[in-house]
């Protein structure tokens, strides 16, 4: 007779696995990259390139080298921090600059702690916020899309540092918000990150994971809503000054981060409450970074100063249990 | 500039001075007073926080020992004598002297001569599978060989061997704390005597399963037989519930059980001999035929009845 | 219409109720049956039959071992051959009363015709103690003794019965057989329940993946109501479709949108839950006479060449059940008895049927084994998952870490159902449920220790 096989219940596994969860961000993130590409041409593709080859061939050796773990190449949670660092950096972003990029968000912001789920921090922000303060002038250098078959783009800089820089220098807010229209954010056609153009995209994506039940909608929500509620408050107190709640909502990193970065699970709260807190605070943090930081744009830095705030909100917010008060 | 430092040395100097002040005060005010032996036995403990002795830790045991009357109740197997002569030393106590104990894994199943009816697919531990069921093999007495014995034990002195699938104790660095007997949800893993220069036998099976049955599960098992029990002269085998156990302290180490085992489960460990079967053999029977003629003339004395009485031995 | 349901947690595992067309199918008596003492929850039964006895069937081979415990009736006429321990399902020795089957004679007194008996008697004491004397237990898993669940502490009111009809567990469909097949019977011994607890209400709760079964439980109920006015007051719930409805702690929060506190039972909230299978088995003890000597199984699995509801003796080998239905299939490697989500993995295929036994259903490699461990991504999937809203993941951890049990007792891990929600949904396979299960014991271990030194 064969043997019989023994294990505790449950016999049956649902048929999801981080392999599954990570690939459907990484389908998620796919209509963006490709918006980027035909935007952005072969300068994006480089960068897209460089940045998830090097994030798995940098997860590959430090796991088998260094960790001397099983490999973890296989659960694509390395493309998507790839995939989320690429987004995150101009198309003109040299190759080197890209790979150290790669080498901070997965070397240190990832494999220091003990890989996959341990890390505190994003590791494509880490990567992304690593290089934006040791190469200012690569990090800056936006360009307005050209198209992959179009003209050479333009260099620029993007609405949020186009608002900054025009605010120190005594113009009228009415005048420089009067260059951008919202269809445009949402059609890819202002400058910046090539993961920020395109609103369209990105909702797309984040649509897709929802209905894949990947993510849960609450953190996106509440940021949304702290960030729009913040920047009506501002703008109606000083319409001369601050910004408006849909240039806010469509500018800079703000979809890119909401829907993608700030809802990654291993540094996101557990708890729905928690969850809500947490987009309170990167809301709120990014609004007054960019009204009153040096830097035009803060949701990246709201997003790491948040996470950091994860083990608190685990410890604090715990579900509703059953038959318990 | 020169005031600005001035003002922010004097204002950090006062801050400090201010929190000490309160620190102190503070430590004043929540001092607890305890008896000063107790730092000094926790001294000379091995400082292993095993709970061997039954305590929380090394400094639970050293409250518990200076608040104690006597050592009675109180002693460190991880220190063993040594240690426990300090500690009376500084009590002022007497102490009892213990005969060093060993982690004894008391199961025999190897791979080999247990085949395996069933696979198991769950969380590696041996108390999770206790709770599911028998185990992989026909016997349900024995090592479930997950290792939560080499799990607990903090002095590193267990170790799977993947070719017998069994625990194997080193017995150097076992210091006999008994987290692997807790650990063990079979209750195989004993703290026996260390015996003579180590010498030591057991039995290395638990099955209370009857002969048949242990037989067809385990080819190394204690079957019940009860050859030892007959065999043995300084009545150290106990014989209940179909296994055979010996008594370590009534055991004379002559090692007759062990070269009579029919199946090999009663182990001698240490002797500077391998284990000759046959001189032993030869031994118990010339014995037994001496007691048989011994008996026959006692038979044979007093009255002439029943000449023909055979010997039973 | 929102579809009602339990409002914390549950997921969604595919039906696979591919037994669902089967009718129940009577197996035939096998030559020997071995009958376990220990059949319920509470101390092992007393056998009162000696080697050697002839017995016949319903003839009660056992009598309670102490006040939850309940009494055991042979399954076959014939003689008792051995009273000795046999490995049971897990492979650990157990009593059992071994008895060889010659003929099929009942015991006098035992209705075995199928004629319908709507009239019952109002005296709840009388019919407490036909269910007593006929060993009913639970069927539902839990095989508590229900004379003791029927009697509820002086002081405690019941509101409502709810009779689980949910059989939220993916592939089995006794239950659902049983309901089709016996509705009016399980709807007298629904009425006789309800008249023993002397509630105004009961409600059969049945989930909306099995209309059939409600539309035929309206039907019976709306016949039934036009005979007596005893079956006033029982109606039929439709419940959407979750796993683990059938929880009993679940059922009544979907039910009546009560929740049971931690540590306590469900007449706390005025709540008495029975399944199907027993209220079945009520109907046959008070208007039959008939004790429990069979139950419904279902035979079940995509790689089993027939799939089957069979009405089985108590304590037919699990061999004689395969055999019957055209043996081993070759790449079966795990037969459960129970559904997939809480039964237990079969160790020992010699071992026989229980009381409580609802199913064996046979997994494939691929369909039952567990991947591999990866790290947690904190995905938090596990405790949107829990239908008790506890956090597996930490519990895991603290679990792991050893020596946790005042946190793990905080964070309710004696709350846990064992439901395997956790594991289930777990995208990086970590054994959820293997680990806490062992903390849970622990921690109850230690509640229960607590309440003793208080007494």
């Amino acid at each position: 007779m064969s043997k019989l096989l023994v294990s505790p219940s449950p016999h049956i596994h649902a048929s999801v696995s981080t392999k599954s969860l990570m690939r459907d961000v990484v389908l998620a993130l796919l209509p963006a990259a490709i918006v980027s590409v035909v935007f952005y041409g072969i300068g994006e593709l480089v960068v897209l390139g460089t940045s998830i080859a090097s994030c798995l061939v940098l997860e590959y050796l430090i796991t088998k080298y260094m960790l001397k773990k099983d490999c973890t190449v296989g659960d694509w949670s390395a493309v998507v921090t790839g995939l989320l660092l690429a987004l995150n950096l101009p198309s003109s972003t040299p190759w080197w600059v890209v790979f150290i990029g790669a080498v901070v968000a997965i070397g240190v912001a990832k494999m220091t702690f003990g890989g996959l789920g341990q890390n505190v921090f994003n590791p494509a922000l880490v990567g992304r916020v690593f290089l934006l303060v040791s190469f200012p002038t690569y990090m800056t250098d936006w360009k307005i899309p050209g198209g992959l078959f179009g003209a050479d783009a333009v260099s620029g800089a993007t609405p949020l540092g186009a608002i900054k820089e025009g605010l120190l220098g005594g113009a009228q807010l009415s005048d420089l918000t009067a260059q951008y229209n919202w269809s445009d954010m949402i059609f890819a056609n202002i400058g910046g990150s090539a993961g920020e153009i395109s609103a369209l995209a990105l909702l797309l994506g984040f649509g897709y994971l929802l209905l894949r039940k990947v993510v849960r909608p609450y953190i996106t929500l509440s940021i949304w809503a702290t960030v729009a509620l913040v920047s009506l408050i501002f703008s109606l107190a000083a319409p001369e000054q601050f910004t408006g709640p849909v240039f806010n909502l469509l500018t800079g990193g703000m979809i890119l981060g909401s829907c993608f970065m700030a809802t990654d699970y291993v540094t996101s709260p557990m708890s729905i409450k928690g969850g809500i807190i947490f987009g309170i605070g990167i809301g709120f943090i990014t609004m007054m970074i960019r009204y009153f930081g040096s830097y035009p744009e803060g949701m990246s830095f709201a997003i790491l100063i948040m996470n950091a705030t994860v083990p608190l909100l685990n410890n604090w917010f715990h579900q509703k249990k059953y038959g318990r008060a | 500039m020169s005031t600005t430092i001035i003002w922010t040395i004097a204002i950090i100097a006062l801050l400090g001075l201010v929190l000490a002040v309160v620190l102190y005060f503070v430590a004043e005010r929540f001092k607890v007073v305890e008896d000063p032996r107790i730092d000094e036995v926790e001294k000379v403990m091995p400082g292993a926080n095993c709970g061997g002795c039954g305590f929380a830790g090394c400094r639970a045991f050293a409250d518990a020992a200076v608040k104690a009357p006597n050592l009675d109740n109180n002693y460190c197997p991880v220190g063993g004598n040594e240690v426990m002569k300090k500690v009376a030393a500084i009590l002022g106590y007497e102490v009892k002297e213990k005969a060093p104990m060993v982690a004894v894994v008391r199961c025999n199943g190897t791979c080999e001569a247990r085949p395996r009816i069933n696979d198991y697919d769950g969380y590696a531990s041996c108390r999770v599978k206790a709770a599911l069921y028998s185990g992989d093999t026909g016997c349900s007495f024995g090592c479930l060989g997950c290792g939560d014995c080499v799990a607990a034990c903090q002095f590193g002195a267990i170790s799977m061997d993947s070719a017998t699938g069994l625990p194997v104790v080193d017995q150097e660095k076992c210091t006999a704390c008994g987290a692997c007997a807790k650990a063990c949800p079979k209750a195989i893993i004993e703290l026996r005597p260390k015996g003579p220069r180590g010498m030591r036998m057991y039995v290395s099976c638990v099955n209370k399963d009857k002969g048949p049955s242990v037989k067809q599960a385990c080819a190394n098992a204690c079957i019940g037989c009860g050859i030892c029990f007959k065999t043995c002269q300084h009545g150290a085998i106990v014989f209940e519930n179909n296994v055979a156990y010996i008594d370590a302290s009534k055991c004379k180490l002559c090692r007759e059980c062990e070269a009579m085992c029919p199946t090999g489960a009663i182990h001698g460990v240490n002797f500077p001999k391998p284990l000759d079967k046959e001189a032993i053999k030869t031994r118990i029977k010339e014995r037994n035929a001496k007691a048989a003629e011994a008996a026959k003339a006692a038979a044979a004395a007093p009255a002439k009845v029943e000449p023909e009485v055979k010997k039973e031995a | 219409m929102s579809r009602r349901t339990f409002s914390i947690g549950g997921v969604h595992p595919a039906d696979n109720k591919i037994s669902r067309e089967c009718k129940i199918e009577v197996l035939p008596i096998p030559e020997t049956v071995y009958i376990h003492l220990g059949q319920h929850i509470g101390a092992p039964a007393k056998p009162i039959v000696a080697v050697g006895d002839k017995v016949k069937v319903g003839q009660p081979v056992a009598e309670p071992g102490g006040f939850v415990s309940a009494f055991i009736h042979s399954s076959v006429s014939g003689t008792v051959k051995s009273i000795a321990p046999r490995k049971d399902l897990a492979g650990n020795p157990q009593m059992c009363i071994e008895i060889a089957a010659q003929g099929d004679e009942w015991m006098e007194g035992i209705d075995t015709t199928d004629t319908l008996i709507t009239d019952f008697p109002d005296d709840a004491k009388s019919c407490l103690d036909k269910i007593k004397a006929a060993g009913i237990v639970g069927l539902g898993g839990a095989t508590f003794p229900t004379h003791v669940k029927l009697t509820p502490p002086p002081g405690k009111k019941c509101d409502m019965l709810i009779i689980n009809g949910c059989e939220c567990e993916p592939y089995l469909t006794s239950d659902f057989r049983t309901l089709l097949e016996k509705g009016e019977q399980v709807a007298i011994g629904t009425a006789i329940i309800k008249n023993i607890l002397g509630v105004d209400k009961a409600t059969i709760a049945i989930e909306d993946n099995k209309p059939e079964a409600i539309k035929h439980m309206n039907e019976v109920l709306a016949n039934l109501r036009k005979l007596s006015s005893k079956y006033a007051g029982i109606s039929v719930l439709s419940l959407m479709k979750k796993y683990p409805e059938g929880g009993e702690k679940q059922l009544i929060d979907a039910v009546m949108h009560r929740q049971v506190a931690s540590g306590g039972l469900p007449i706390d909230v005025g709540a008495v839950v029975q399944n199907v299978a027993t209220a079945l088995a009520v109907y046959d003890a008070v208007q039959k006479n008939k004790p429990i000597v069979e139950n419904s199984v279902t035979v079940t699995g995509e790689c089993f060449p027939k799939q089957a509801n069979l009405l089985v003796r108590v304590g037919t080998p699990l061999k004689y059940i395969i055999d019957y239905l055209g043996g081993m299939p070759a790449d079966a490697v795990k037969v459960i008895s129970g559904g997939p989500m809480m039964g237990k993995a079969i160790a020992n295929l010699d071992a026989a049927t229980l009381k409580g036994t609802s199913a064996l259903l046979f997994l494939t490699a691929k369909q039952t084994a567990r991947g591999k461990e990866g790290n947690c991504i904190r995905c938090g999937k596990c405790a949107e998952a829990c239908p008790m809203g506890l956090e597996p993941f930490l519990l895991n951890r603290l679990s792991r870490a050893g020596g946790m049990l005042d946190e793990l007792e905080k964070n309710a891990v004696q709350d846990c159902i064992e439901c395997g929600c956790c594991l289930y949904s777990c995208p990086a396979n970590i054994p959820l449920l293997d680990v806490i299960r062992q903390s849970k014991a622990q921690v109850m271990g230690v509640i229960k220790a607590r309440a003793a030194a208080k007494k």
